[in-house]
């Protein structure tokens, strides 16, 4: 670990200002709410690196359960009482999961997940060649000097919602007359999930396969689909000099609506969920809202956890490969959508592939089928759009 | 083979019990100075049956069991001196009911003052509950388990524990007892006219039972929430001017602070009123009743109200405060050492000399202050020694401050509040001898077999 | 040096006493004016030193620029008078004082000086304030608020190595003889209250208001005019400086804004209040802060422009519960330049 960060551990409180929400509504870190022992909130966790570093506890399954658990969602971030470590927490997880790396013990889940990104490039263990088939019908060019280009990732590549979004958001950026183009199959993993795991070598490797790629063609712009990559591209990449100007798809649709042609409208209640890596990550909590407010008859319903206090999906940390959190009743994605049906919504809308997977299965494991039902962003949109 | 743990998986659920190393090092020690005691199990109960069941087993097996609600309460009442079980108590977080009109909640014992203050918020806009200065994490139980103090405690009547109109509990020897008013009809507003049981719960560190439910008193909330600080440079007047002011009756709150840093604040005192009002008229009536009071002192100079920019306003009107927590930062090591004395205030300006004078003997830095309770009727006087938790001499340094502390306190005629076991022990050596006879008569009828938080209220 | 250059000759000849006849707070007819400006001469008790609030208008007030409120300032200090509560005078003499973390800097003009308002800095951006070096700090602050607290002795005890600082620090290794003053308060330090104590000031101090007229003047094409009507909150320290008043109407009315000529502005301006408070006189705030209020309401504004951080933080809400928008002047100059 960084001495940098080594040499604060011990000025965590552990007050547990980090387990709630800016607004107290509820416990709202998803490892904690799961787990519900104090060593896994981000206090606890900063005791036990300590620890662990001073040799007061010593390696094992259980404390790389511990650190593997954080979805590094940021919300000890937003919430911690103490300025001068508070920006520090998620950095400091994610160096100590690189110590466990390091040593080898790791969950096997977390194994696995790497090991799939390392041989096949992806986590499904899928052809790279597949990571263009999401496009077909839609006749999107490959990138070729175009004014963007549009990146899909893991997801958005191989996930069945993750497709439909990316065909969705690629099918209004083409009606829009943005200017884009794909890297189907030399789409390489963005690597932000890697990264967040621990595996800084293999991070780094996929990072300047993209990198190298992008200058090769003179990329110079890129959209992304999902908040993961748009996160490492914007804060990672430039360390690795790739530079680009980085924007999440719903920014280029919140610059691109107030112009467009007059939507029909839609009559829905909706509420909105802010991901991890646009909110709490990139402070963008504004695209999405300028989007949904320009169509007409949908009414907007605010959860009480918005904008800095969102709930995680879970999805994040790598969670969503590895699952360590698991689908219990206290899953922060099952929390999550019975708030977003409390509101009385009936759509829980997106702007991230992975929190749509995540609210999709949760909503079937409530029971809540009838009530309330995911979109993302671009889908509500095209809804409007629709003759 | 001892087959606790598989007995206590099946009361609350495998995932629910560890003993594993890291549990058991996080739950042994607190953010005090307090030495480190390990758990044997670290058990989350969901339901006051559950906790029934554990402690029925824990009289069996004859294991300690150490209740836990926020565990921020520094002086490690929530370590477990002797081992056993500790019963993490914030799975039961429920919110059960709010009777707007009798202007009380029903909570789970491991309800969190910040959930509680933002259901509130939300779903009762006119009703809020007395908010310690401690971070939002800390449960109800906890905090009327000790006799807290918060923001509404000058205006409204006292310590928590006196906002506490009835209870649940489970003995230690298993039955779940109701409290109050609830055990005789379905309301929960009040402990009176019944004989009250429930002070045999509160201040007992744990020792008489388990906290299940709590009915808590809430109180009316205005709109509008302004504060005046008053400065002076002579403590020996702060008796007076808190005399004053809360004869005024305007005030909701009234603290006051010592601090060395920053630079500007050392040397002088900060009395802070908090007001309340429900328009701007009454705000100023409130103001200008309050300065009339202290318009003495205003006419010789010898002190007066210091303007805050609206900048700084903002984080003295926060409820719960984060400064507090912050405070633990300041000697850049994650911790600090906080003793309570509850004392009459006329024996305020002793409690400074003392605190200051104890920090500079142990070279330490220090932070003073305190809150009125009641109308004058005592003072939560804090003394706050921040350590450095990588420095093990820093933290020998505080431990002795916090021992000095307790001493200086009783001896002044106040008692150390939420003792830890040695500060427990000066004051039951102080303590008139047949009323200590008759807390342990208490204690032994209640928990014959002493597994509830053995080490506490003890003097061996 | 430090002795302050008032000449009780000229006040044996003045004839109109106007110091204490125009004052705001002080109500003597104009023997009672007399008999007790010369107790004050002579160092004697006054009425004078508790009824002056220390809004700083009779500087402008006299004729013959004879520093009658510096002159009462040092009586008031000789004579043991504290306006503000001891405690608080105290605490502030420490806040405020210089805490030695200066190190030399880089800095190119125009170089704005900013004092000890950190807080401000979000207002010096975009075209206005393109290429600006700002240079702030205890190290720097001029100290004049402790005209205030009676305290002319901790500005004579600080100034000149407050002087020292700005030279050594950042002008004279940057080869810069100049820098703009953002707050009108330190520039009344170095164009009023140090010559009227014999102190030297080695550099040239350009008025906020000067350097933002010529800026706009540059920048004319861009500008959009408001069209507003706005109250103009005239602050304390800008007595120090009337001859920078004409500034404002230059600048109002280059981006199309009307400096409404409502009853408390220019001579008649009226102090925000925010030192009655801490002279702990909150029923004279109070009367104050309303009659300005009302004054500006009754004249149709719509907008309070300030010059003064500090009678923006004191008088801001109580101006948007009126139903008018607070704004700082240079704040109200970026928008009519559309940023």
């Amino acid at each position: 670990m960084e001495k940098e960060y080594a040499d604060i551990l011990h000025r965590c409180f552990r007050c547990g200002w980090c387990k709630l929400p800016t607004n107290y509504q509820d416990f709202n870190c998803p490892a904690y709410l799961k787990y519900r022992f104090e060593s896994f909130s981000s206090g606890g966790r900063m005791w036990l690196i300590r620890a662990w570093l001073n040799g007061e506890i010593e390696t094992s399954e259980r404390l790389s359960e511990i650190l593997f658990s954080c979805t590094t969602c940021k919300n000890c971030v937003e919430a911690c009482a103490l300025p001068k470590i508070k920006d520090y927490l998620v950095d400091i997880f994610i160096a100590a999961r690189g110590d466990m790396v390091e040593q080898g013990i790791i969950p096997p889940p977390v194994r696995d997940y790497l090991k799939a990104i390392n041989v096949s490039g992806n986590p499904y263990k899928m052809p790279q060649a597949d990571r263009g088939n999401w496009a077909d019908g839609l006749n999107i060019p490959y990138y070729n000097s175009h004014e963007y280009l549009f990146y899909v990732g893991d997801v958005g590549s191989y996930d069945e919602i993750g497709m439909k979004m990316a065909r969705s958001v690629a099918t209004l950026l083409k009606d829009a007359g943005v200017s884009f183009g794909i890297l189907a199959g030399d789409e390489t993993s963005d690597g932000n999930d890697v990264k967040a795991l621990g595996e800084a070598g293999l991070f780094t490797y996929l990072a300047e396969q993209n990198i190298n790629k992008f200058k090769e063609l003179g990329v110079k712009k890129i959209i992304t689909l999902d908040p993961h990559g748009f996160n490492s591209m914007k804060n990672e990449y430039p360390k690795l000099d790739g530079n680009f100007e980085v924007y999440h798809y719903t920014q280029v649709l919140s610059s691109l609506i107030k112009d467009a042609p007059p939507l029909r409208e839609v009559h829905a209640k909706v509420t909105y969920h802010d991901p991890c890596y646009l909110g709490r990550w990139n402070n963008e909590y504004w695209a999405s809202r300028i989007v949904l407010g320009s169509v007409p008859g949908l009414e907007l319903i605010e959860m009480d956890r918005n904008m800095q206090n969102a709930l995680c999906c879970g999805g994040g940390g790598g969670n969503f490969f590895t699952d360590i959190l698991g689908p219990g009743e206290d899953s922060s994605s099952r929390v999550r959508v019975k708030e977003a049906a409390a509101t009385g919504a009936e759509i829980l809308a997106v702007a991230c592939p992975l929190c749509y997977k995540m609210f999709d299965d949760a909503i079937k494991a409530e029971g809540l089928e009838e009530k309330i039902h995911v979109k993302d962003i671009s889908e509500i949109v095209n809804e409007a759009r629709k003759k | 083979m001892d087959n606790t743990f598989g007995r206590l998986a099946e009361i609350v659920g495998r995932e629910y019990v560890s003993n594993a190393k890291e549990e058991l090092f996080i739950y042994s020690r607190d953010q005090g100075v307090q030495d480190p005691h390990a758990p044997d199990y670290v058990v989350l109960p969901n339901t006051a049956e559950e906790v029934k069941e554990i402690i029925l087993l824990a009289n069996e097996k004859k294991i300690p069991v150490v209740p836990m609600g926020g565990g921020l309460v520094l002086s490690g009442l929530t370590i477990p001196l002797k081992g056993g079980i500790v019963l993490d108590m914030k799975r039961m977080n429920r919110i059960l009911e709010v009777n707007e009109t009798s202007r009380y909640a029903v909570v789970e014992a491991g309800t969190s003052q910040g959930m509680l203050k933002a259901y509130l918020e939300k779903n009762y806009p006119k009703l809020k509950h007395s908010l310690p200065d401690a971070p939002p994490v800390a449960t109800i139980a906890g905090n009327i388990a000790i006799h807290g103090s918060g923001h509404l405690s000058q205006s409204e009547g006292g310590f928590h524990s006196e906002m506490v109109t009835g209870l649940e509990v489970v003995l230690p020897t298993g039955e779940i007892l109701l409290l109050g008013s609830c055990s005789t009809v379905p309301y929960w507003f009040s402990r009176a006219p019944l004989p009250d049981l429930v002070g045999l719960f509160l201040g007992w560190n744990g020792t008489t039972g388990v906290i299940t439910k709590v009915g808590l008193k809430l109180f009316p909330k205005p709109a509008l929430h302004d504060v005046l600080m008053f400065m002076t440079e002579d403590v020996d007047t702060v008796p007076d001017v808190m005399y004053r002011v809360t004869a005024t009756s305007m005030a909701e709150d009234v603290t006051f602070m010592i601090t060395p840093k920053p630079a500007m604040l050392e040397g002088f005192q900060e009395t802070i009123i908090s007001i309340v009002a429900n328009s701007e008229e009454e705000m100023e009536l409130k103001k200008k009743i309050i300065r009339k009071s202290l318009s003495s002192y205003l006419e010789t100079k010898e002190a007066g109200f210091l303007p805050i920019p609206p900048n700084m306003k903002a984080p003295i009107l926060e409820t719960p405060q984060k400064d507090l927590s912050r405070f633990a930062d300041v000697s850049k090591g994650g911790g600090f050492e906080y003793v309570g004395g509850i004392m009459p205030v006329e024996k305020l300006p002793e409690a400074c000399r003392a605190g200051m004078s104890i920090a500079q003997e142990n070279n330490i830095p220090y932070s003073l202050g305190g809150r009125v309770i009641g109308r004058l009727h005592s003072v939560m006087f804090f003394f706050a020694y921040p350590f450095n938790r990588a420095d093990e001499a820093d933290m020998d340094r505080a431990r002795q401050a916090l021992e000095d502390t307790n001493e200086a306190v009783l001896k002044m005629g106040g008692i150390p509040w939420k003792a830890e076991a040695s500060g427990q022990r000066l004051i039951l050596k102080q303590m008139d001898p047949a009323t200590y006879e008759f807390m342990q008569r208490i204690k032994k009828t209640l928990d014959p077999s002493g597994i509830m938080n053995p080490g506490n209220w003890e003097v061996n | 040096m430090d002795e302050l250059k008032f000449d009780e000759a000229i006040c044996a000849k003045c004839e109109t006493y106007d110091c204490i006849m125009k004052c705001q707070y002080m109500d003597l007819d104009l023997e009672q004016a007399k008999q007790e400006k010369w107790k004050l001469i002579r160092g004697e008790d006054s009425s004078i030193l508790t009824d002056c609030v220390t809004c700083y208008a009779c500087e402008e007030y006299c004729p013959y620029h004879n520093h009658p409120f510096y002159h009462i300032v040092e009586m008031q200090e000789r004579l043991g008078v504290h306006p503000v509560p001891k405690p608080i005078e105290k605490s502030q003499v420490t806040a405020m004082g210089p805490k030695g973390r200066i190190d030399y800097e880089e800095v190119r003009q125009p170089v704005i000086n900013m004092c000890y308002f950190p807080m401000m800095k979000g207002s010096i951006r975009g075209k206005l304030f393109k290429d600006v070096s700002i240079i702030l700090g205890s190290d720097i602050f001029c100290n004049l608020m402790f005209l205030h607290f009676a305290r002319n002795s901790t500005i004579k005890e600080r100034l000149p190595k407050i002087i020292d600082n700005i030279m050594t620090y950042y002008l004279k290794d940057n080869n810069i003889k100049e820098f703009i003053c953002y707050h009108d308060e330190c520039y009344g330090t170095y164009t009023s209250w140090a010559p009227a104590f014999g102190i030297d000031v080695p550099f040239k101090p350009i008025h906020l208001f000067e350097y933002l007229y010529n800026k706009l003047v540059e920048l004319k094409s861009e500008i959009k005019p408001l069209n507003l009507k706005a109250a103009y909150q005239r602050p304390c320290s800008s007595r120090l400086c009337p001859e920078t008043d004409h500034f404002v109407d230059d600048i109002l009315s280059l981006i199309g804004v009307e400096r409404l000529k409502r009853e408390y502005d220019r001579e008649n301006a009226l102090c925000c209040g925010g030192v009655f408070e801490a002279q702990q006189r909150f029923e004279l705030a109070e009367i104050n802060q309303e009659k300005n209020i009302a004054d500006m309401k009754a004249f149709g504004a719509t907008h309070c422009v300030f010059n003064c951080p500090f009678c923006f933080f004191t008088l801001a809400e109580r101006v948007s519960k009126n139903g008018m928008i607070p704004i700082m002047i240079s704040d109200l100059c970026h928008q009519a330049l559309g940023e």
